[in-house]
């Protein structure tokens, strides 16, 4: 059997984060009532004109700056020209031969590898509106309904090379490309609700071979995992298609989650001639330098950058830098954590965040925005647990009563009222080993015997007496001694 | 397209404007065929029968003998001009201005051929 | 009244010598008795009307008045008007009901100026004849067997029939202007940009630019100054400071008023393409101007010649892609059966559209379809720059550029109705000046036949004001433009 490389670019539409659509004042929110968003432009009544959204092609600015392409010093506006029901002007505008961004990478990681994915271009354009085939009334049988409140929702195309060899690849450039949109802040990065999909561009060709394979291409692909299964099918299929003696069709295909199988659209039939032209409604997108250079200033730190950082000065493993620097919340409220607890304790502070902050988000489904505690709070609590002042074992029912406290109490005031301070008092500890070392004259003899495992229960009977408020490592030293 | 010379033995400039400026003998023409008439009708999404796509296709190649007058012209080096002023766009700032939406919806719905509970109808859309 | 000029209007109904419902019910009345014959309009509706004079009338009581303010003025049927039917001459729209007013309209609205009706037009302004209208062709009142000129030619024979004291029109290619010199009326097409495109329907979004229609350049100065002006909701609206287009007009006649002024005379304006009888008017007219003072220099505009031929790229271009809202799905006209979706595309676009605007969809769509873009679409675009770059050159060399507006006076309806391309070239002396985006006026110059025929002043950009002066001091020694036709006085 021959050995086949598989080829994928993507193509992304990222729905912008403005309050209002790219060319019209209404309102982008998700989830109105139909058409209750659709104003005269985007109904597109004889007549009206569009007028660029400025935050727009600010949010297109920063993504060019994030990736590290060139952002265009002019770029133009076209019309991409089909017919059907969801486009209200018979045409999309969208952006063809000089498109705001061009270029830059993307670093991806997949296991324990790495690798740049090269961009192609970024492009404004508008989303079209929804068609609803199902939930209609009964006098609308055989009919689609057309909502246009999605319609003129800003969107930033993103066009990879193709770069991806695997399914694999291209879900965690998929991902890579979602983190990135929510860190910059140009998009919710909601994917059930549409704002981040992605078309893959699959291909494959016989090892070695060095021409591209034709390609179909998976539209609208709304998930990582459906990304994923998508791509996984499609390549076996034309895997075995090709093997079978049968070639490929340029094609754009649906995949069907239900049936986890790809199918060819029946609608695009001359979407070969989309007959792009400037726009002539709008004029020339001028970005002078120093617009570009005031929306670097406003960046936040890239991730890659903030990973560096936080290796270097956090003495984080690249692995935790890499969990730490998922999305910007977090690692912002890692940094707050660090900040609150000391520099000191930065080790401690990702432990608390990654396994334990972690576990309790995941159980309620929350986003770290949503923490239920702060990190000024959880940070004060690992302060107490580096100095001493309590157990770990202690720190975590500080933890589940600070997650309860609704933000109201710090570490140290649940600590002081619950009287949880570890007990690292000499005097007190030699007094309560005296009481225990007198009462089990048998568990004495036992240890004396050479049986360790009697001094890890007299340990034991040490924080049992104290509730857990030993220091168990000063016990032991005491036991020890005393023992000795 | 078939190339062709000339142009229904027709030179417009020479009686428009006295003065002889291109012969349009001078240079190749192109005519349509009966086949891209209607491909480009079905692009367009206007259905033509087939006398209509006769008649449309005799007129489109005398407006396209017009037309191809431009061919004979070097315009090496000149830069298209797509607007009348060489200006940059205006950028709106980010506002919602609308409001009163209900109302909106219910006059531009008033006007529509098929409309029902807030959506436009159309035959089912097969995708 | 009905010859008076917009100002001496105002002033009349300022001083209260007659009420804007008097005014408006005087042209109703014209109109439900003449335009049976002229079918200038599409839609009158008197009682609408009416309340806008009551409202005026209330206005000029209180003092709250604008040189427009109660004066009745028609708009060609392309504006969209809240509650007005708006067809753009179209099946398409027959049914349409605007929801929503265009900027132009609202500006009239806030002068306080009547909406008198909507004027028949070349279905979407496609047509130099008025004859591609879905409402039938409308009669020049100079001749009513001949056309009125097109696109605006509802406005243009309103006005010119004394249906209406002025009128609104648009040129993409010469819709003012042509009309206005086959009615023997003044028309300006203003630099593209002055006047807001919003709510006005796109035929070529580059090109299109509307203006008025009126019986003097007085009269078009004073609409001007209400219709232009910058619109945010057109991002090619250009934002300058407001300006008086009558500023220059106040000079009284006499003497050598124009003493100075260069007018530049283009051989390819003086060409055999010219009709002698014509000609021999724009001769005379040039005669008048030397009168004044003004000195005439010979120049060339060599690529004038490819003027209609990249015309009817761009234009029709820009027009397919416009005109692709019209599906048929969210207003207008919808094919009553269908088997399915494409289908119903489909014979809503052959039902709802006439045959020219069918034509130049289809030319439109393959000459920006793969493989022809370059060929038509760029070079075109190219060509335009060429035609531009002559113009600003002949502009170092004279003020005004001055020329026949038509080849011809009116031709008979019917004419060249069935031969596309004859029709096409009845623009030949003013697309160029829509491809440059330049302002241009037409002006009475005399009769030929009984037949008007118009004189065309092509200005530089933003020269408004000074055209409208060109052309005010040629109207304060002449009085072709007080020439009422048979009938309608």
């Amino acid at each position: 059997m021959k050995h086949w490389e598989v080829v994928i670019g993507i193509e992304t539409h990222v729905q912008l984060s403005t309050a209002s659509k790219i060319f019209s004042g209404s309102s982008t929110a998700f989830g109105a009532a139909p058409n209750l968003q659709a104003n005269a432009v985007d109904i597109a009544l004889p007549g009206v004109l569009p007028v660029l959204n400025k935050a727009a092609v600010e949010c297109a600015i920063r993504f060019g700056l994030a990736v590290g392409g060139e952002v265009a010093a002019k770029s133009i506006f076209a019309r991409k020209n089909y017919f059907y029901p969801d486009l209200p002007k018979g045409y999309q505008i969208s952006q063809y031969e000089l498109p705001v961004v061009r270029g830059g990478g993307l670093p991806i990681q997949f296991g324990e590898n790495e690798k740049l994915i090269s961009l192609t271009r970024a492009h404004l354009e508008e989303d079209a509106g929804k068609s609803l085939h199902e939930g209609l009334g009964p006098t609308a049988q055989g009919r689609s309904g057309i909502d246009l409140n999605r319609a003129g929702t800003p969107l930033l195309e993103i066009v990879s090379e193709p770069d991806m060899r695997s399914a694999v690849e291209a879900v965690a450039y998929a991902r890579a490309l979602h983190a990135l949109v929510r860190w910059i802040g140009i998009c919710d990065g909601n994917m059930q609700e549409g704002s981040f999909r992605c078309d893959a561009n699959v291909s494959v060709r016989p090892a070695g071979e060095v021409r591209l394979g034709t390609r179909r291409e998976i539209k609208n692909l709304n998930s990582f995992r459906f990304l994923q299964q998508a791509i996984d099918y499609e390549v076996q299929w034309q895997i075995a298609t090709i093997e079978d003696g049968g070639s490929i069709e340029q094609a754009t295909v649906l995949f069907d989650p239900a049936s986890g199988e790809t199918r060819a659209m029946r609608s695009k039939e001359d979407a070969h001639d989309y007959r792009y032209f400037p726009d002539p409604d709008l004029l020339p997108l001028i970005i002078d330098r120093q617009w570009v250079e005031q929306v670097r200033a406003g960046l936040p730190e890239l991730p890659a950058a903030r990973r560096e950082r936080l290796i270097a000065d956090c003495g984080l493993s690249a692995y935790d830098a890499r969990v730490l620097t998922a999305s910007l919340d977090l690692a912002n409220y890692y940094e707050a954590t660090v900040v609150a607890a000391g520099r000191k304790n930065a080790k401690i502070c990702a432990n608390w965040v990654m396994v334990d902050l972690a576990a309790r988000l995941n159980r309620e489904d929350r986003e770290i925005g949503q923490s239920p505690v702060s990190a000024t709070q959880l940070g004060g609590l690992i302060a107490r647990i580096a100095d001493g002042t309590i157990s770990t074992s202690m720190a975590r029912k500080v933890f589940d009563e600070l997650c309860n406290s609704g933000h109201s109490s710090s570490a140290d005031e649940i600590i002081a009222r619950q009287g949880l301070q570890q007990i690292s008092d000499d005097s007190a500890l030699t007094a309560l080993i005296d009481d225990l070392l007198a009462a089990n004259p048998g568990m004495v003899a036992e240890f004396r015997s050479g049986k360790e495992k009697a001094f890890n229960a007299l340990v034991g009977q040490v924080m049992k007496a104290t509730r857990g408020q030993a220091n168990p490592q000063r016990v032991s030293e005491l036991l020890r001694r005393k023992l000795g | 397209m078939a190339p062709s010379r000339g142009c229904g033995g027709k030179n417009f400039y020479d009686t428009l404007y006295g003065s002889p400026v291109y012969h349009l003998s001078d240079f190749v023409t192109m005519s349509l065929t009966l086949d891209q008439v209607h491909r480009i009708a079905h692009l367009a999404r206007i259905e033509v029968d087939e006398t209509e796509a006769r008649s449309t296709l005799g007129q489109l190649n005398e407006i396209f003998g017009l037309i191809e007058t431009m061919q004979a012209i070097d315009t090496q080096g000149v830069a298209p001009m797509a607007h009348a002023q060489d200006l940059a766009q205006r950028l709106r700032p980010d506002c919602v201005t609308e409001n009163d939406q209900l109302a909106w919806r219910s006059a531009f719905q008033a006007i529509a051929p098929e409309a029902e509970a807030g959506l436009y109808l159309v035959p089912r859309v097969i995708e | 009244m009905i010859e008076h000029s917009l100002a001496d209007i105002a002033q009349a109904l300022a001083s209260r010598r007659i009420s804007s419902v008097e005014l408006t019910a005087l042209y109703l009345d014209r109109i439900g008795r003449l335009d049976p014959q002229l079918n200038a309009f599409i839609t009158v509706d008197r009682e609408r009307s009416l309340a806008q004079a009551r409202a005026a009338d209330e206005r000029l009581a209180r003092g709250d008045t604008q040189p427009l303010t109660g004066i009745p003025i028609a708009h060609k049927d392309i504006f969209c008007a809240k509650d007005w039917r708006t067809t753009c001459g179209s099946k398409m729209l027959d049914n349409f009901v605007s929801p929503y007013d265009a900027t132009v309209i609202s500006r009239f609205q806030q002068a306080g100026a009547v909406l008198l009706g909507k004027t028949n037009m070349d279905e979407f302004a496609m047509g130099s004849s008025t004859e591609t209208s879905f409402h039938g062709p409308t009669a020049n009142p100079w001749a009513l067997d001949r056309v009125p000129g097109g696109s605006s030619g509802g406005s243009a024979a309103a006005v010119a029939a004394r249906l209406a004291p002025a009128a609104t029109g648009t040129d993409t290619g010469g819709s003012i202007r042509q009309p206005a010199a086959l009615c023997n009326l003044s028309g300006m097409k203003p630099t593209y940009g002055v006047v807001s495109r919003y709510g006005m329907i796109a035929f070529a979004s580059s090109l299109d630019q509307a203006g008025p229609l009126a019986r003097s350049a007085a009269d078009c100065a004073l609409l001007l100054n209400c219709m232009a002006g910058f619109d945010e909701r057109d991002s090619t609206s250009l934002d300058r400071p407001r300006e008086d287009f009558a500023r220059e007009l106040t000079a009284a006649a006499g003497g050598r008023p124009l003493a100075g002024l260069r007018i530049g005379l283009p051989e390819q304006f003086f060409g055999e393409g010219c009709s002698p009888d014509v000609m021999q008017l724009i001769e005379a007219a040039i005669a008048e101007y030397r009168q004044l003072g003004a000195e005439t220099v010979p120049l060339s505009l060599p690529n004038m010649g490819l003027s209609v031929a990249a015309y009817y790229v761009i234009a029709p271009a820009e027009a397919s892609s416009n005109l692709a809202r019209f599906d048929g799905v969210r207003y207008g006209y919808r094919a009553p059966a269908y088997d399915d979706l494409t289908d119903m595309y489909c014979k809503t676009r052959a039902q709802g559209f006439g045959a020219e605007v069918k034509r130049r969809i289809l030319i439109g769509t393959y000459v920006l379809s793969h493989g022809y873009y370059d060929a038509y679409y760029l070079q075109a675009q190219r060509i335009r720059r060429l035609i531009a770059d002559d113009f600003a050159e002949a502009f170092r060399q004279c003020d005004v550029v001055l020329g026949p507006t038509s080849p011809s006076t009116a031709f008979r309806l019917g004419e060249k109705a069935a031969d596309p391309v004859q029709m096409y070239l009845s623009d030949i002396y003013t697309i160029a000046v829509n491809l440059a985006g330049l302002p241009a006026m037409s002006i009475p110059c005399g009769f030929a036949g009984g037949l008007p025929a118009g004189l065309q002043l092509i200005g530089n950009y933003f020269t408004e004001a000074r055209l409208l002066d060109i052309a005010h001091r040629y109207q304060q020694v002449t009085d072709w433009h007080r020439q009422c036709p048979a009938g309608h006085a």
